[in-house]
């Protein structure tokens, strides 16, 4: 199964549609709710990052038997340097979205917690992509 | 840090509200809403990976995205500190997820204190 969300720039409104989906049908799917759990916190995140840092994206969710797989795609502009970006209060938010209490630098780090496994691939100017795993 | 407390003292939201005498904003629905702790945080990440299912979260956030992670991670209820009032979209989310959003006058240091001493 397949499930497709766009997700806008700075729509902090729309932030948690994909994970609320998600997590949906994983119920109905009787996935373990301990598992549902650490999903939606990922996703959550990665939703967010989309939002508060680039100009938009896309995020998949492929559902099979036995993992679920998240493809967060968006359209720049690129993280230059990802080791720092996965550190525990590193961030590069806006003063706006920090007084929203995002931009913590805890959202990739919450991320990489909550998957088996976690991969980032980035080109400054063009895009940033995320794929995350977790065994269901 | 996170208070968890036994099942068999689970106190529900409505119970709170009398004791810590709380408004009640919104989600009415959910104040048979059984509490497990309290979380206490105004950094959403920060809920996002720490709190637990059947908390109570202490906040001065007012906007929708509480409500959004209220609703994700199975929260009780939000209290607002601070006479802080929820935006208008978070008091319809809150209708719409049945999560309680409640507020007091007092400031957080003194509304845990007493939350504390309510949940122990």
């Amino acid at each position: 199964m397949k499930l497709v969300f766009e997700i806008a720039r700075g729509d902090f409104t729309a932030a948690g549609k994909a994970s609320s989906g998600i997590k949906k049908v994983l119920k109905q799917l009787l996935v373990d709710p301990k598992t549902i759990k650490r999903i939606v916190v990922a996703v959550y995140e990665a939703e967010v990052n989309v939002v508060a840092h680039s100009v938009g994206g896309t995020l998949t969710a492929n559902i099979s038997g036995n993992e679920i797989t998240v493809v967060v795609q968006d359209y720049g502009p690129g993280i230059s340097d990802i080791e720092q970006a996965m550190k525990v209060g590193f961030s590069t938010a806006s003063r706006k979205v920090r007084e929203m209490g995002f931009g913590a630098g805890m959202g990739l780090p919450n991320i990489k917690k909550n998957t088996d496994e976690l991969t980032i691939q980035s080109q400054p100017g063009k895009g940033t992509m995320l794929v995350f795993s977790i065994s269901i | 840090m996170p208070i968890a407390i036994g099942k068999e003292d689970e106190m529900k939201v409505s119970e709170i509200v009398g004791k810590l005498n709380l408004k009640v904003f919104s989600g009415e629905v959910g104040l048979d809403r059984k509490i497990s702790g309290a979380y206490v945080s105004d950094l959403l990440s920060d809920v996002m990976g720490n709190a637990e299912e059947g908390m109570v979260w202490v906040t001065l956030q007012t906007h929708q995205n509480v409500l959004a992670i209220a609703s994700l991670k199975e929260l009780a209820a939000i209290i607002l500190v601070k006479n802080f009032e929820p935006e208008a979209d978070t008091v319809l989310h809150s209708y719409e997820e049945g999560i309680p959003v409640l507020g007091t006058d007092l400031p957080t240091f003194e509304i845990v204190g007493k939350l504390y001493n309510a949940l122990k």
